[in-house]
């Protein structure tokens, strides 16, 4: 099954009430500095969404909105709704806490805890008090993350002494060890070499079968390959500050083959970045 | 193939480049030597004290080192051998006591400091004060400790000894921690909040464990201070002669002997066999404080890496 296929199999698979989170940010702050504005992402079931856009332009911070991460940065404040199975996450009855542990989180830099493999992907269980068979679900995490065969002689050893590429595959690992319904993932790649990318975007191709992925992205071709939906966000600045908002969303195979929006064209063509 | 390595084989006439070898004739060089012989001979100057400290105890302590030492009790005035065993047992003690009540409420209100509400204005007042408290006069925790706890329970003891230490050991047990606590990577407490750990959870399966280390390596120094302290002592657990067990059971609440006040009292005696066991207290306290802070170093070392 190639790619192409595989993207023309999901997206006409996938009707529009099958939105499990919506995001609408209609303005956005850190402090006095409005990072993000307008911009609705639905993030559809099953299938993997992608942001793309220049630095600065609020793709990452539209990620974290997406598990209430930015409420770890002083001065956030946002104005809109995330719904999340119908529910605005950012309602004050809302346990950001559980938010997380439905909506899984993979960084930028690989960051395993200084602990042993195991406990690194054990993590995620004990935060639940998982009761069933730890060994069991690790397994299958790292299987699932497709390095159970680089490391299950050396389950034991630190997490910190496997490669990059091995790091950030043991974190995918950790994240999906819990089995949240959405994974988000911030630039997951772009602290790994070619074919540790490579690897990694295979993996997001075969999770999408149980899990449904938000990714962002600085590689445009990162996101033809694998994302079913894109989403371009551009920097505005006639405001005198740079505020990002989202220029144009729609099935991958379409914004890239017939971009709408002139910013997004410009974009995609590389005539500036 | 060796003979290129250097290059400056006189096959044609070379230019003269003696102004470029070391030299002394060179005023720049000669004062560049000199201030690095000042500064090593100052080094030196600076550990004559600290080696003369070291080597008078050994010397003199290590004569009347023997093993009766630690579990003897001390002799009166005119009596031979004797040791110390109470007084060990009783510093031991007192320092247990000591970080049992600093260790748990520094490390808490280093996680305050650098989790809860590192930019507070209580969070700010705290620091503040920790950092006056680093330098404040032993004797004056000694004074406290009198007040609160000797005169409201009627009597000197092993726990108003305890109490005068830990406020020694607070400022640098919460300071110390607050700088582990800060030094874990961002990155982890993503990681740790991002799988949807509440605080609790993220300080006590990544922040502590992670940050471990570096909190021992306080409480080792806050330890070290503490063992060696007299002033305090003197107003709370006073001395005693005898054991702090009578008869099977640990005694808090009276008068504790300890290395600290049992040099005191035996260094300004007249009387030679005391005098000799001063030195050897001495000596047992240096390694002492010497072993604790070697296990804190070996601890803080031993990192997953």
């Amino acid at each position: 099954m190639t790619n192409a296929e595989t993207m023309e199999s999901t997206t006409t698979n996938t009707p529009q009430h099958d939105v499990v989170i919506e995001c609408d940010i209609r303005e956005l702050y850190y402090g006095n500095f409005k990072a993000v504005r307008d911009t609705y992402v639905p993030i559809h079931k099953g299938a993997i969404t992608a942001f793309i856009g220049p630095s600065g332009c609020g793709k990452s911070t539209v990620l974290r909105c997406l598990n209430r991460m930015n409420d770890l940065v002083r001065g956030f404040r946002f104005e809109g709704r995330v719904n999340f199975l119908g529910r605005d996450i950012y309602d004050p009855a809302i346990d950001p806490v559980a938010i997380r542990r439905h909506i899984g989180m993979v960084f930028q830099q690989p960051n395993p805890f200084s602990m042993s493999i195991f406990n690194n992907v054990a993590f995620g269980l004990k935060l639940n008090r998982f009761k069933g068979n730890k060994e069991e679900r690790v397994e299958m995490a790292l299987r699932g993350a497709a390095l159970w065969d680089e490391v299950k002689d050396k389950l034991h050893k630190s997490g910190l002494s496997l490669s990059g590429g091995q790091q950030q595959r043991l974190c995918i690992a950790r994240a999906i060890a819990t089995e949240p319904e959405v994974l988000l993932m911030d630039e997951p790649c772009s602290a790994l070499d070619p074919i540790a990318t490579r690897k990694v975007e295979e993996l997001m191709l075969e999770l999408k079968e149980k899990y449904t992925i938000a990714i962002v992205t600085h590689n445009l071709q990162q996101a033809q390959r694998v994302a079913d939906k894109t989403g371009f966000l551009y920097v505005d600045t006639t405001e005198g500050s740079r505020t990002g908002y989202l220029v144009e969303f729609g099935d991958s195979d379409r914004l890239f083959e017939a971009p709408q929006e002139k910013y997004t064209q410009d974009y995609i063509r590389g005539e500036f970045s | 193939m060796s003979a290129n390595i250097h290059p400056s084989a006189p096959s044609t006439p070379t230019p003269d480049t003696r102004h470029l070898e070391k030299s002394l004739r060179n005023k720049q060089s000669l004062f560049s030597f000199a201030m690095s012989a000042v500064v090593g001979i100052l080094t030196l100057l600076a550990l004559v004290p600290l080696f003369s400290v070291v080597l008078m105890l050994f010397y003199r302590g290590g004569k009347s080192l023997s093993f009766a030492l630690f579990y003897e009790l001390p002799p009166g005035p005119m009596q031979e051998g004797g040791g110390f065993g109470n007084a060990i047992l009783g510093t031991v003690i007192m320092v247990g006591i000591a970080a049992a009540i600093a260790v748990p409420m520094g490390v808490l209100a280093a996680l305050f400091l650098a989790e809860t509400a590192p930019d507070s204005r209580l969070a700010k007042t705290v620091r503040f004060c920790g950092k006056v408290l680093t330098g404040f006069p032993s004797i004056l925790a000694g004074v406290f400790a009198y007040g609160a706890v000797v005169l409201l329970t009627g009597g000197f003891s092993a726990v108003a000894g305890g109490v005068a230490l830990s406020i020694l050991m607070l400022p640098t047990v919460m300071l110390t921690a607050e700088e582990a606590l800060r030094m874990v990577p961002r990155k982890m407490k993503e990681a740790a909040i991002g799988m949807g750990a509440t605080d609790f959870q993220c300080v006590w399966m990544v922040l502590l464990p992670t940050s471990l280390p570096g909190i021992l390596t306080g409480v080792m120094l806050a330890v070290a201070r503490a063992a060696g302290e007299t002033a305090p002592l003197l107003f709370t657990a006073l001395f005693s002669n005898y054991w702090i067990s009578a008869g099977g059971n640990v005694e808090l609440m009276q008068p504790t002997a300890s290395l600290a006040v049992l040099i005191y009292n035996f260094s300004g005696v007249p009387f030679q066999n005391q005098v000799e066991l001063a030195w050897a207290a001495a000596l047992v306290l240096v390694l002492l404080v010497l072993t604790a802070n070697l296990i804190g170093q070996a601890i803080s070392r031993r990192r997953i890496d």
